[in-house]
């Protein structure tokens, strides 16, 4: 079993932000798996998601030195020894990013400047900020190439920012249910979640821990908005359909849990407002909705991605409606057209979004072969 | 439409007579790839480099396992993936008889690349022609399903082929039947059980 040990780097040099603002010094929550090679040259990097964090693979110890119950990393299902992104063979990193909050710098820590937790005032972050802060923990651990960047949906977009930042560094890009931006129906989302968030009154402007309180009303409704999203009709028909909570008779309440799905919805929005921070979720849907390459060459993809050298692998979902496989596509043809060597699979599964966080043996079986023939060293 | 079958049953002799059709060092997109041998031959033994197309998920594993390069596609969706001329040569191996529309499929191989080779089997080979006028459906090694299950739902001869590609302003710039890997040129469209051509889209026309 895959033990897993957070660790922290602090950064003291300033890191200059896409914004024109900087953060003044920070750290960065990370894990490893594995062992670095002599010439360090088996190291993944793996970029995580809206609501993850640095903890990708394996379990935790409590104090007892007992496995802790449901501490499995956030892609544990595809990272470790002997799995597709095999541990045994590679280096795998996972780093929480900036304004996250499970131990990064961010919005619930102070703000130097001012000795107040920074709260609102925590600078906007982009997902080249991201990449710019994860190069440095690699210069760092004296890394100077990655064997593979790799991540699903916002996680890949950061590895493909990082074939564009810094094109020498990268071996090999796996871009999994992803997209080269967000599509106006997608911001859309992120924006409703938003305005849930800001307009509960216990949010006051951002700093609420000023205030004493949490926004976890706001924090909910976000959270049901977003999974929604990540399912597909056909896969909620399927686990809710229209069963009721309470048997066969509907109430006739209008307040009151009916529907099963509804009883899913607001548990998974109560749990998340346990754990995750409100300013967090505002800033991370905002690097997702002003991540788009190809804007600063007119919108044009291909030559955005003239710059990439790596190899790429890149996974579709056909049932995932928040990052189709059109969206996948479109990258797709960006590299074609650059006549990158580069493979990509379309897998016909029925989970939505979060097909890309299960077990699908067509899916995990192409990102284990891709490892063996292509990343391996 | 399961491509992983059909493709076993093109024989390696065969393909063998198709690779000999690529030039050295030409970019080439293999539409119907199957598990990428061939592909990985060209490029192995060839100096070629490209990319294959399958709709197949566990040959699109296999040809990543292979180390080659593939795009998982349904062809009767189109290559708009692809630019214009963007590969030397479009192979179409045993593939054109699986597509709902061959048609498009075989206008598109010419706009994406400057050479088409195409290879399917031969319908007005003699055995089948025989087993059609003994009233029933052939089923034979290149052929090898019953009517009510075949994969391949489009059947034509040579002489067909050449009909469509001048339908649709292809230059034809080689045709022959191939038996077991050996090129049939005297009456291939009885003689032989596979049918090959080699062309390209003419130029725009005033």
């Amino acid at each position: 079993m895959l033990i897993a040990t957070p660790q922290s780097m602090h950064f003291e040099a300033p890191l200059a932000l896409q914004s024109g603002a900087s953060i003044r010094a920070y750290d960065l929550s990370y894990e490893t798996y594995g062992t670095l090679n002599a010439d360090k040259s088996n190291a993944v990097l793996i970029c995580h998601a809206l609501n993850a964090s640095h903890h990708v693979a394996g379990v935790y110890l409590d104090d007892a030195g007992a496995v802790k119950q449901r501490s499995e990393g956030w892609w544990d299902t595809m990272i470790g020894p002997g799995k597709p992104v095999d541990t045994n063979r590679f280096f795998v990193m996972g780093v929480n990013n900036l304004g996250s909050c499970f131990g990064s710098t961010g919005p619930l820590q102070v703000n130097p400047a001012t000795g107040e937790i920074y709260g609102a005032d925590f600078p906007v972050v982009t997902v080249q900020d991201w990449v710019n802060a994860q190069a440095r923990l690699l210069d760092a651990l004296g890394i100077q190439t990655l064997a593979a960047v790799m991540g699903g949906s916002l996680g890949g977009m950061q590895a493909l920012s990082w074939t564009l930042q810094y094109p020498s560094r990268v071996r090999h890009a796996v871009v999994v249910a992803s997209a080269p931006n967000l599509t106006a129906e997608n911001i859309a989302f992120n924006e409703v979640a938003r305005r849930a968030i800001v307009t509960d009154p216990d949010f006051h402007g951002g700093h609420y821990a000023r205030h004493g309180v949490l926004p976890k009303r706001g924090l909910r409704i976000a959270r049901m908005i977003g999974h929604i999203t990540y399912l597909s009709d056909d896969v909620m028909n399927e686990k809710f359909g229209r069963k009721l909570r309470s048997g066969q008779d509907v109430k006739f309440s209008t307040q009151e849990v009916e529907f099963e799905i509804e009883s899913y919805l607001r548990y998974q929005g109560d749990k998340f407002a346990e754990y995750f921070d409100a300013n967090t979720y505002l800033l991370i849907t905002r690097a997702l909705d002003y991540f788009d390459p190809a804007s600063a060459f007119g919108g044009d993809l291909s030559a955005a991605l003239a710059k990439a050298t790596a190899k790429f692998l890149l996974v579709s979902f056909t049932t995932d409606w928040r990052f189709s496989p059109a969206r996948s596509r479109e990258i797709v043809k960006a590299l074609l057209d650059n006549q990158r060597d580069l493979s990509y699979a379309e897998i016909d599964a029925p989970h939505g979004h979060d097909a890309f966080l299960l077990e699908d043996a067509r899916y995990t079986g192409v990102v284990r072969s891709y490892f063996q023939s292509k990343v391996a060293v | 439409m399961n491509a992983a079958l059909e493709k076993r049953t093109l024989p390696s002799p065969d393909a063998m007579s198709i690779a000999r059709l690529v030039p050295h060092g030409s970019r080439v997109l293999d539409l119907g790839c199957g598990q990428g041998e061939l592909l990985a031959y060209l490029i192995k033994e060839r100096g070629c480099s490209g990319y294959g197309v399958e709709i197949d998920d566990a040959n699109v594993q296999a040809c990543v396992a292979r180390g080659v390069n593939v795009i998982q596609l349904n062809l009767d969706e189109g290559l708009a993936v692809f630019g214009d001329a963007t590969f030397d040569v479009v192979l179409q191996i045993d593939t054109l008889q699986h597509l709902r529309n061959a048609e498009v499929m075989l206008r598109e191989t010419a706009r994406v690349g400057r050479l088409g080779i195409v290879a399917f089997p031969n319908f007005g080979h003699w055995p089948n022609r025989l087993a059609v006028l003994r009233g029933r459906m052939p089923v034979t090694k290149v052929l090898p399903y019953q009517w009510y299950d075949t994969p391949n739902i489009r059947v034509g001869t040579l002489q067909d082929f050449e009909a469509l590609a001048l339908q649709n302003q292809l230059e034809i710039l080689d045709q022959f039947g191939l038996q077991d890997g050996r090129e049939i040129r005297f009456w291939p469209n009885a003689r032989a059980s596979r049918a090959v051509f080699k062309f390209r889209g003419r130029q725009a026309r005033p």
